[in-house]
């Protein structure tokens, strides 16, 4: 039994069942893994004594007629940008190489507590900056589908993981794109929920007013149970929203009727790759033939988020990155000559090349002379961008379109290019520019084989008819159940 | 839009950082071309708008002032590269 290609949901009904025990799902996660990540590098910490410890004790409390959640006993794993107590939490960056945090992030405890089984942290870029996983200090993620490309970033390692079947879901983190970007190159579905819909405790800040953990899972399905999970008010983050957070589960319907679906001109123009134009619009076919009213419409702020999304969270990071000086954790240089030396060598030396481009650009983008043309103007470019899509959404249900204008690049391919490398966001950046909740499914492949992913954003806290229009598109047409072949 | 030298250095030093001359002249290059792509949003006129900070309204999250969460010391000073006497040990600020 290919244990590893199972969702979620089916993964949960072997345990009921009692064709697999906790134990035997676990360890075949791991002879997987050994299996197959030499190749694709999507863990950077595996837990495989931990893991099969905590196995262990789940099926004990399942044999007691416990641990009944949708989630336990199923095995999970978590972006290395998130904090899990007495665990290695990198960031994929030398500056924390070594940091082992003193305390689990809020939805790793509200996992742990759902009986999960966490198997290891995953690969990303380097603090999150980057969208190809290529920034990571320790190893580059490759894309299942094809060895030679990217898996996205900065959440490669979740995606990665996922496609290959290298565990049940994925935690991430999204603050332009992230989960979105990685999951449409890798095939898989990918969640940003709304901001403040998830607590950001225990998930190391890149730009706080953009940053969202999110799921990465092989369909809409198991997304919904992992948001049932990980959302909610945390009173240990002053951004967490005190909305009322619904069963996710009950979007789970196959029908879109009446359902208004707006396409932006903007995202299927010259900037996109013809063969993802052409699955996105033949998606917008199968929803019309559903039922559901689509027509293309015009977001006219597109061509300015970009500048918007890099100047505000450059900014953010710049503020955010201060806290890594060498003194109470993280790396510290070894030779220096007084405090000022220290700080500067030890932060020359233990961030990457694009964490240091960021910085500088947000620091330039915040300093005197500047701050009023840079970081203000972003943030009033931002109202507009806000406005955009409420004028939007007065109209439509959902805005739809490609998640990203191309399929994976090759590896270095856009190394040598940091603008040509942010412009791969275009579509994905206003979501978290406006805080709504966006996600990636996949749509369909190209001729070289790569998945395509159809992005939908959804109104405020409004999940549930991001993962209806989703799920109805999923039962239809069944591109998720395409798995990659990856082999020993 | 052409960045100096000086700019850069000046820049790096609030950053707290330092770049060897090869990365400060493939920075400036880079940022060059990153800043001028920006410049765009000088296109749009939004002299009437109000700058967006946070995306969802909220204002002055505080907690009751009640003593709670407290973690324990040792555990607190485990990633130290540098401690003492309970304390993080710090190079002499003062001279």
């Amino acid at each position: 039994m290919e244990i590893h290609k199972l969702t979620v949901r089916e993964m949960r009904g072997l345990i009921k069942d009692k064709k697999v025990s906790a134990v035997e799902l676990t360890q075949a996660m791991f002879d997987r893994i050994a299996e197959i990540d030499w190749k694709i590098n999507s863990y950077i910490t595996l837990l495989k004594d931990e893991a099969l410890m905590r196995a262990r004790e789940v099926q004990e409390r399942i044999d007691k007629g416990k641990a009944k959640s949708a989630l336990s006993a199923v095995p999970m794993a978590v972006k290395d940008n998130i904090c899990t107590r007495g665990i290695k939490t990198t960031c994929a960056s030398k500056m924390l190489e070594n940091f082992v945090p003193p305390y689990d992030a809020t939805v790793v405890k509200k996992l742990y507590l759902e009986d999960s089984v966490l198997l290891g942290k995953l690969n990303m870029d380097e603090f999150a900056m980057g969208s190809s996983t290529e920034n990571s200090y320790l190893k580059i993620t490759r894309n299942p589908w094809d060895l030679e490309r990217v898996s996205g970033g900065s959440s490669g390692g979740d995606a990665a993981a996922v496609a290959a079947g290298l565990t049940g879901f994925a935690l991430g983190s999204d603050t332009g794109g992230s989960i979105r970007q990685s999951a449409a190159f890798c095939g898989v579905v990918g969640i940003k929920p709304t901001y403040g819909a998830v607590s950001r405790f225990g998930l190391v800040a890149f730009a706080s007013s953009l940053d969202q953990i999110g799921a990465v899972a092989r369909d809409v399905t198991d997304c919904a149970l992992v948001l049932n999970t990980i959302t909610g008010y945390d009173s240990m983050d002053s951004t967490s929203a005190k909305v009322e957070y619904p069963d996710y589960t009950g979007a789970l319907i196959n029908d879109v009727r009446g359902i208004k679906v707006g396409i932006p001109k903007e995202y299927i123009g010259q900037g996109t790759n013809p063969e993802v134009k052409k699955a996105v619009l033949d998606a917008v076919e199968i929803l019309r033939r559903l039922g559901a009213e689509c027509e293309e419409f015009s977001l006219p702020m597109t061509e300015y988020a970009i500048p918007a999304y890099y100047i505000i969270s450059s900014a953010e990071a710049s503020s955010n990155f201060a806290r890594y000086d060498g003194i109470r954790y993280g790396y510290r240089a070894e030779n220096y000559s007084n405090l000022l030396d220290l700080y500067k060598k030890t932060r020359s030396e233990g961030f990457g090349t694009e964490v240091k481009r960021r910085i500088i650009l947000g620091t330039y983008f915040l300093s005197e002379g500047y701050y009023d043309a840079y970081y203000k103007k972003a943030l009033k470019v931002r109202t507009l961008i806000r406005k955009d899509f409420d004028d939007a959404f007065k109209k439509y249900d959902v805005v739809l379109g490609p998640t990203t204008p191309t399929t994976a690049f090759k590896i270095g391919e856009k190394r040598d290019n940091p603008l040509k490398m942010y412009l791969g966001d275009t579509y994905t950046v206003s979501a978290n520019i406006a805080g709504l909740p966006a996600l990636s499914i996949p749509c369909g492949f190209d001729s070289n084989n790569l998945p395509i992913g159809l992005q939908l954003i959804g109104r405020h806290f409004d999940e549930k008819t991001l993962l209806r229009v989703s799920y109805a598109f999923e039962q239809n047409t069944g591109f998720h159940k395409i798995k990659t072949g990856v082999r020993a | 839009m052409k960045i100096s030298k000086d700019t850069v250095n000046h820049v790096a030093n609030l950053a707290r950082l330092e770049l060897i001359e090869e990365e400060k002249e493939r920075f400036i290059l880079d940022m060059e071309k990153i800043i001028s792509y920006f410049d765009k949003l000088s296109n749009l006129d939004t002299s009437e708008i109000k700058p967006t900070e946070h995306v969802i309204p909220i204002t002055n999250v505080f907690r009751d002032d009640k003593v709670c969460n407290s973690y324990d010391r040792e555990m607190m000073l485990m990633n130290a590269p540098s401690k003492e006497k309970g304390c993080f040990k710090v190079p002499k600020i003062m001279e």
